[in-house]
């Protein structure tokens, strides 16, 4: 499809919230909460929160929910009954204010959701969700998406991608997607013509800090080296950086049962875990941090892309903001480039 | 902090220890833990405001101590949890050196942990002003209005446990949630199993919460979940007449006394 | 299967059989007609087992596709899942959700020699490849058996060994560890990769599969090299901790390759190309 471009005042940004409301459109747009910003369900443009570089959370949740239930069943005495979620059950979702390293995130989900087996749970929110993405016109220390093949601007994922034109200033909307066309015809006394705009002299600058390709090279020989055991030292094992990635899928599958009914639910899980790949049996192949570091870096970098060919990293800086002892993945990123032949 | 830096210099020089555990300039203006192994790298250490990560939790990591004797650069939180983790045998004189920094930001270096205890008996355990008007205030809600508050706080809560990671005092190689017979906390994230798990784990800190707030400060949400550990710090004020991490002291919730007070029991 | 790939099948146990101390197979019957017909699976292949409002286990399908109708697990009491399954009865409901991962590719071996070597727990997954290559007998040359166990007890799918005894076309050999005969045993003593060694089967036009805890495969391998075996014609099964199942939930891999999807069957030299990390 083509791009097409129109223009935004600033002051249309509200109005087109608004008539999103009216359409009944449930919204997810960022907010704050004790001081950290993540996508939480908006009535009011003026709950938008807009003063920030990066939200703590990444807007996976609304494609895949933290927990999620896969079925339900009830005992009964002819034996059992088993129902799975109702597809249409799913609700349609405005996601607004994603960044364009958010957006590209999706594409990462998707690979590993419809890898062969198509998971058409994921695939159903996914088809009902119109992403609303926003380009950045700050970066800080943290963000790398150039080097994870993004930008501050990048289009990839985004259903329509706003760009602020200077501080202050109104907004190219370029619409991308047949979703995006349907918002776009819901309010379209608010897209005016857009004339020739170059976009990129609005957005962040954000150097390129390591060669992508050139760290997957190096990382196919590189399982044994001592660099994972330096690098992983200060790590606690937690989830954190796991749960705020825009791109990590790794679940846990569990039942809860109340009685003679219950449900199975899909949750989030993270690869940090020593529990992770624990055997029944006691035995674990992955029993030290360093490997589990490893298999982190390993599969952002090397195994996705060998077998998806899309890269589990978009550069957003989450997972260094988040995490309790700063391991900061673009340090340890350009530490690879550097230090691995 | 230059005594710092010349004092792990020698230690290492000197093979009296393996390796120095303290701060190195982090991201911006976070500082993050350091693990010195050789004598020319103590340079990087540093200290200044922003070093309040508990590097305790490190004492009882396997990958630091299987290297051999360890040295801690550590301020008051940090030796109250190393004479708590002493106190519950997971460190001693043999596998830890301490090098105290006194909240005046002065190098004292401790011959043994009994000298770290003596320290830091001269400090009380206090709830900082700002949380204890927190405290009051829910103190005076009504239960229904404080299951609001904690609902409304720990429901975003996605279970990444890195508040549990963080702290010193979790060191159990099988946490509670851990286990799945029978799965005592649920696993994943929602209302009550958040609920269950911030509570567990509050209960299992009471009477040896040295209230350093590494849970709070890992927390990737910012949730007030310190509040829960501070409340129970208070509460063994009330009921027990408090506590102090001691060697060879007393475990608060693990000894009876007949003269233990039960206003819990109504 | 339906759009929802968490969905598993409905099965009734049909029968319970108990193996050895801790060791059950069930036989278990689709309970919608439908589904029995659809269902189609290679040897190989594994499923998901669960227990509805405990949990999923894995293990592998343990009864050959060339037997329609019924399909059947065999576990050991380990954990939360397996022990909950122990627990149930004929007649009893659970849930299966497969076929999963990849087979062996007996097709590839038609008119070769097949050598299997298993040890305790580990005869199931080779079960399956045994009764679908005895299904066919004259597709292949001569089949040799070798099954070893701890002790006599722990010998699973005892009535089928001596099945396979009498039978003239395959040469069966158990042994138990030394110490873990009973008074009469009449099979040999010795630990697997030593009986292999003791019976040197001949490694001419032979594919040999190779199934066992972690130790016993790591002292045969080093015997069948020995013997002239090639690294492409030893096959085994790798095991990892599994939720999904199809490639998903990120849990089971081994550097790039996932063992629910590339695996569980691996080929010696595929294992050599393998890190460590299982």
């Amino acid at each position: 499809m083509n791009i097409d471009k129109w223009l935004v005042r600033k002051d249309s940004l509200e109005k087109l919230f608004d008539i999103l409301k009216q359409n009944s459109k449930t919204i997810y747009a960022p907010a704050t909460k004790n001081g950290k910003v993540s996508f939480i369900e908006t009535d009011s443009f003026s709950g938008i929160t807009t003063d920030y570089i990066q939200t703590t959370q990444s807007s996976k949740e609304i494609v895949f929910p933290r927990t999620e239930k896969i079925l339900d069943y009830t005992k009964n005495r002819d034996g059992m009954s088993v129902k799975g979620i109702d597809l249409k059950d799913i609700p349609e979702i405005i996601l607004w204010g994603v960044r364009p390293c958010d957006a590209m995130g999706i594409d990462g989900l998707s690979a590993i959701f419809n890898w062969d087996y198509k998971d058409e749970i994921y695939n159903n929110r996914l088809s009902r969700v119109t992403v609303l993405g926003f380009s950045c016109s700050k970066s800080d220390e943290y963000c790398f998406c150039t080097s994870a093949g993004g930008g501050p601007g990048n289009n990839a994922g985004s259903d329509i991608l706003f760009t602020q034109l200077g501080t202050d200033g109104d907004y190219l909307a370029e619409v991308l997607t047949e979703k995006g066309s349907a918002v776009v015809l819901l309010a379209s006394g608010l897209f005016e013509k857009a004339g020739e705009i170059k976009k990129e002299q609005f957005l962040a600058e954000v150097p390129v800090r390591f060669n992508k390709e050139e760290i997957r090279k190096k990382l196919e020989n590189s399982f044994e080296s001592e660099l994972w055991i330096e690098h992983s030292l200060r790590c606690l094992g937690c989830g954190a950086c796991a749960y705020v990635c825009p791109t990590c899928a790794c679940f846990d599958i569990q039942d809860e049962a109340h009685g003679k009914a219950g449900t199975r639910v899909r949750c989030w899980d993270s690869c940090g875990f020593s529990l992770f790949t624990l055997h029944t049996s006691g035995h674990n192949p992955r029993e030290l941090q360093s490997q589990r570091w490893r298999q982190r870096i390993m599969h952002k970098f090397s195994y996705m892309p060998d077998r998806l060919s899309v890269y589990g990293c978009t550069g957003c800086g989450r997972c260094s903001r988040a995490c309790p002892v700063d391991m900061n993945i673009l340090e340890h990123l350009i530490s690879i480039q550097e230090v691995i032949v | 902090m230059d005594d710092l830096r010349k004092r792990a210099k020698e230690l290492l020089e000197s093979s009296t220890v393996k390796v120095v555990i303290g701060y190195e300039q982090g991201t911006a203006n976070k500082t993050r833990a350091l693990f010195v192994e050789k004598p020319e790298d103590a340079v990087k250490l540093i200290f200044d405001s922003y070093c309040v990560q508990n590097l305790a939790v490190y004492v009882t990591k396997r990958e630091i101590r299987d290297k051999g004797k360890m040295a801690i650069a550590a301020t008051l939180p940090v030796l109250r949890s190393i004479i708590q983790l002493a106190s519950e045998s997971q460190v001693n004189d043999n596998n830890l050196l301490v090098l105290g920094i006194t909240p005046e930001s002065k190098l004292v270096e401790f011959s043994n942990l009994a000298e770290v205890e003596t320290f830091v008996h001269q400090y009380q355990i206090e709830i900082d002003a700002h949380n204890k008007e927190i405290l009051d205030k829910l103190d005076k809600m009504t239960p229904a209005e404080r299951w609001k508050f904690w609902i409304d706080e720990l429901t975003p809560c996605f279970k990444c446990y890195a508040c549990r990671a963080a702290c010193p005092m979790c060191y159990c190689h099988r946490c509670t949630v851990d286990f799945n017979q029978p799965q005592w906390i649920p696993v994943p994230s929602h209302e009550l199993g958040n609920l269950e798990w911030h509570i567990m784990r509050a209960v299992h800190l009471t009477g040896r919460c040295v209230d350093c707030d590494a849970c709070y400060n890992a927390c990737p949400l910012g949730i007030p979940l310190n509040l829960l550990t501070k409340k129970m710090v208070e509460e063994a004020k009330v009921h027990f007449g408090g506590y102090q991490p001691a060697i060879k002291g007393e475990h608060l919730m693990s000894t009876y006394k007949p003269d233990d007070k039960e206003n819990f029991i109504q | 299967m339906t759009d929802n790939l968490y969905m598993p099948y409905l099965m009734k146990i049909e029968k319970v059989t108990y193996e050895a101390p801790g060791v059950k197979t069930f036989m278990l019957k689709f309970i919608n007609e439908e589904d029995q017909n659809r269902f189609t699976f290679k040897a190989g292949q594994f499923g998901e087992y669960s227990v509805y409002g405990v949990g999923e286990s894995t293990f592998c399908i343990a009864s050959s596709p060339t037997r329609k109708g019924y399909i059947e697990c065999t576990f050991r009491q380990t954990g939360k899942v397996t022990n909950a399954l122990s627990g149930c009865e004929e007649g009893s409901i659970i849930g299966f959700r497969g076929p999963y991962g990849n087979t062996f590719p007996i097709d590839e071996w038609k008119g070769k020699n097949l050598l299997f070597i298993a040890g305790g727990i580990a005869l199931p997954p080779m079960r399956c490849v045994i009764w679908n290559a005895l299904d066919q007998r004259d597709n292949f040359k001569e089949i040799t058996i070798i099954y070893g166990a701890r002790t006599v007890n722990d010998l699973v799918y005892k009535h089928e060994l001596l099945d396979w005894e009498r039978r003239k076309d395959i040469k069966l050999v158990t042994t138990v560890d030394p110490g873990g005969e009973s008074p009469d045993w009449k099979g040999e003593i010795g630990f697997v990769p030593t009986i292999v060694e003791k019976i040197a089967p001949s490694s001419k036009n032979s594919i040999a599969i190779v199934c066992g805890p972690p130790v016993m495969i790591k002292y045969t391998f080093p015997v069948l090299t020995k013997l002239g075996f090639q690294d492409e014609n030893i096959y085994t099964t790798l095991e990892n901790r599994m939720k999904c199942g199809f490639g998903k939930c990120g849990r089971c891999n081994v550097g790039k390759y996932y063992v629910c999807k590339d695996g569980p069957v691996f080929t010696l030299s595929q294992l050599k190309e393998l890190p460590d990390e299982y």
